[in-house]
């Protein structure tokens, strides 16, 4: 995709065409309208990264000039960049919303979960977040998941239910039409809801350009430590690295992602605007998860078998 | 690179359309072919794809496998969901609801095609215009779908001859006219060859027209509001009470057709009060008009009781409100749906409860007969039914208002989503046997 825009044509956008990103905004502050109108209880799964940030936003334009009707929930995996939690809890500060925390290590240390021989920390999320949805009576759980990330994302509905253990079947899904989102559900179940759903990468950093959005420092190009592990830049640290044979080397490295540090990979950059980023991802040829994450490279199916179990 | 270039960006149209066709016309290949050529897939995409196609045996990268997501797809070589994909060129933005072309599926289509504004329809230049084809026409012109295309693929298996493209896209186009489909462009392409999918083909210079993606990529999005009805479905009441602002009372909603006027008398339905546009918020700025499909906040002159589920509509242009609702339906769920059958009925964001009175008849998509009174309809029968609602509904013809005419029928026991419906009649056109007319004042 190159970075230029034709002229467009006659007739082909007349006044009152939105152009994409007015489009894609009216559809998600449309999905979390119609949750505050249906649910009692929703939260917004925030991590500190861009997508979460960019539906935080989207709700308090949703509800503006009033409080966003929701809370915040972040699951930690104890393994967070402290950029990243430093910025989470600005953000909840300067909007008076409430923050629950789901913790990762809580659940090691009381010996529920057990660490991994590679150490990442991932998959060991979906436990402390499904116990929290069912203790906290989550009717409503918002993700930032978006169906170009991945082939199984690519057939996930706006409105996901979840059964009384969080999982997700792709054969009880129920068919979307219109604009007409089904939030019906029974008691301990909840729904997934994904305003993103139709926004790419490039949808994403382009609306954060445009609104002027702060992100957290690690999205821009700086100097990092880091060790190579799996063909990914990670943050060398007290997580689990470098090990034997790996080696610690300063280099200008930015995220596109942001998730666990044992299994979000730095990508080499000199990008430190939003407008190097853009013309960055615009001429890149990988695919955000392909080039930082390691845990949906693990087999074809590994996105559709940890999102069955309940997983974002 | 500077910040002109991502205002640039930023001004693209967003075109949602769908495919429709089976796996043996095609349809994948032309996927892959317009991600392919339009460079819109990324190298682990393409990798992984060449991966999972060598651990199967196959020679070739399939490029079904780029859209084919769930396991029991991949392993059964079949579609069995919608699958949505994204794509860009400079020009515009684009959206595809993929959905497989099997009968059985016609669920998926009505859904693929109920947010589309173009419809792909693909035929095999071999076979041409077959039963298959003939109901994906059907659902186009019942989903009232703006744009069709009929892409005639495999030209170079029929020496890419105009006289075997001109004898399709006449009898196709003959076939949707009669369905009152409004307009329909028919392109020939390879998928397999590269023709006419994203360059111009140097085997077929007798066609002049555009090609698959400068077609979609020129294909007008936005519509002569002019004549819409404006309508307005509450979905929340926002109201701060805070010391900044003690009496803000705002109306929150995506306008679902039409324009709306600061200053414009307005009706809020089903109560029938009336009042004022005093100020329309468009997410923090303030406008002085606002159209279909921004979300806004309306604010009234008068403080009336305004709840989630009410309608606004200019007061010159009200729609009629009954709790007599007759619609083409599709079934989309795995239990039927039966006469006497106790629903909900979800219509812009007012649900209320109803009951289905009767089904006068189920219409065949392959010849569009119609069989009276089945007693039912089953997953993927299209039918029309009469529902009693429990309350009064401010009903649009489908004809008029994608978004207002069109309801979900959903089961009160478990919330499965039932059946898609759309109010009024099945077909622009008069269909071959009448329903006995109705009074409720939509013109046809």
């Amino acid at each position: 995709m190159t970075t230029t825009v034709a002229e467009t044509e006659e007739g082909t956008a007349g006044p009152y065409a939105l152009s994409h990103l007015d489009s894609l905004e009216s559809e998600a502050v449309h999905i979390f309208r119609e949750v505050a109108g249906e649910f009692e209880n929703p939260v917004i799964l925030f991590s500190g990264g861009k997508d979460s940030i960019v539906m935080l936003h989207l709700a308090l334009k949703a509800f503006a000039p009033a409080p966003v009707p929701f809370s915040l929930l972040h699951v930690d995996t104890g393994h967070n960049f402290p950029e990243v939690l430093e910025y989470r809890d600005r953000v909840v500060d300067a909007h008076g919303l409430r923050l629950h925390v789901a913790s990762v290590q809580d659940y090691i240390d009381r010996g529920v979960l057990r660490e991994r021989p590679d150490g990442t920390r991932n998959p060991l999320q979906t436990l402390p977040l499904t116990e929290k949805i069912q203790s906290e009576k989550f009717d409503a759980v918002f993700g930032g998941g978006r169906r170009d990330e991945e082939k199984a994302r690519a057939k996930e509905r706006v409105f996901s239910l979840r059964d009384e253990f969080s999982q997700w079947d792709p054969r009880r899904q129920r068919p979307e039409l219109w604009n007409l989102y089904n939030g019906r559900h029974a008691p301990g179940e909840h729904v997934r809801v994904f305003p993103l759903s139709n926004w790419t990468e490039l949808d994403v950093w382009q609306y954060i350009a445009r609104e002027g959005i702060e992100l957290p420092e690690i999205y821009f190009a700086h100097d990092r430590e880091v060790f190579r592990r799996g063909g990914m830049w990670l943050t060398a640290g007290e997580w689990g690295g470098p090990k034997d044979g790996e080696s610690v080397e300063k280099r200008l490295v930015r995220y596109r992602t942001v998730g666990d540090m044992s299994c979000t990979g730095a990508v080499d950059s000199d990008a430190v605007t939003l407008d190097d980023v853009i013309a960055e991802i615009a001429a890149s040829r990988l695919t955000e998860r392909g080039a930082t994450r390691a845990d949906d490279k693990m087999s074809e199916a590994a996105m559709e078998d940890r999102k069955r179990e309940g997983y974002f | 690179m500077s910040t002109i270039i991502s205002e640039e960006l930023s001004a693209t149209t967003l075109l949602r359309f769908a495919t429709a066709g089976s796996v043996d016309d095609g349809k994948s290949t032309l996927v892959g072919r317009l991600l392919h050529d339009s460079k819109s897939i990324l190298t682990d995409q393409l990798e992984a794809v060449e991966r999972a196609s060598a651990g199967r045996g196959q020679d070739a990268p399939d490029l079904a496998l780029l859209t084919d997501g769930l396991r029991a797809e991949r392993e059964q070589g079949i579609t069995i969901d919608v699958a949505y994909r994204y794509f860009a060129t400079p020009r515009r933005r684009f959206i595809l609801a993929d959905t497989p072309g099997h009968v059985q599926y016609t669920r998926n289509m009505v859904t693929g095609a109920s947010t589309a504004e173009l419809t792909v329809i693909l035929v095999d230049a071999r076979n041409g215009v077959v039963e298959q084809t003939r109901r994906h026409a059907a659902i186009a012109a019942l989903l009232r779908v703006p744009h069709v295309v009929l892409a005639v693929n495999k030209m170079d298996l029929v020496e890419y001859r105009e006289s075997v493209f001109a004898a399709i896209a006449e009898e196709f186009t003959a076939y949707a006219s009669e369905l009152g489909v409004p307009e329909v462009t028919a392109i020939p392409i390879s998928a397999l060859a590269g023709d006419n999918v994203v360059d111009a083909s140097a085997n077929m210079d007798w066609y002049g027209g555009p090609t698959f993606l400068e077609h979609l990529e020129t294909v007008p999005v936005s519509h002569d509001l002019a004549h819409c009805h404006a309508r307005l479905p509450v979905q929340y009441v926002i109201r701060p009470q805070t010391a900044e602002h003690p009496d803000y009372r705002g109306y929150a909603g995506q306008i679902a057709a039409g324009t709306f006027h600061v200053g414009e008398a307005v009706t809020v339905l089903p109560s029938g009060r009336t009042s004022t546009i005093s100020g329309i918020d468009l997410l923090g700025v303030p406008v002085d008009a606002a159209w279909t499909t921004q979300s806004v906040t309306v604010l009234l002159a008068d403080d009336i009781d305004i709840s989630r589920g009410d309608l606004i509509v200019p007061t010159k242009d009200a729609p009629a409100t009954t709790q007599d609702v007759e619609a083409t339906v599709c079934h989309v769920a795995d239990q039927p749906l039966t006469v006497g059958h106790r629903v909900l009925i979800k219509h812009g964001t007012r649900t209320v409860k109803a009951i289905v009175k009767d089904i006068p008849s189920r219409l065949t998509l392959d010849d569009l007969s119609l069989h009276p009174h089945p007693g039912q309809l089953v997953a993927n029968d299209i039918g029309r039914v009469k529902i009693r609602t429990a309350e009064p509904l401010p009903v649009d013809s489908y004809a008029d208002s994608r978004r207002t005419g069109s309801f979900i029928l959903i089961d009160p026991a478990d919330g499965t989503t039932l059946t898609a419906g759309m109010v009024g009649e099945s077909f622009a056109s008069p269909e071959p046997v009448k329903d006995e007319p109705d009074d409720d004042g939509w013109d046809f």
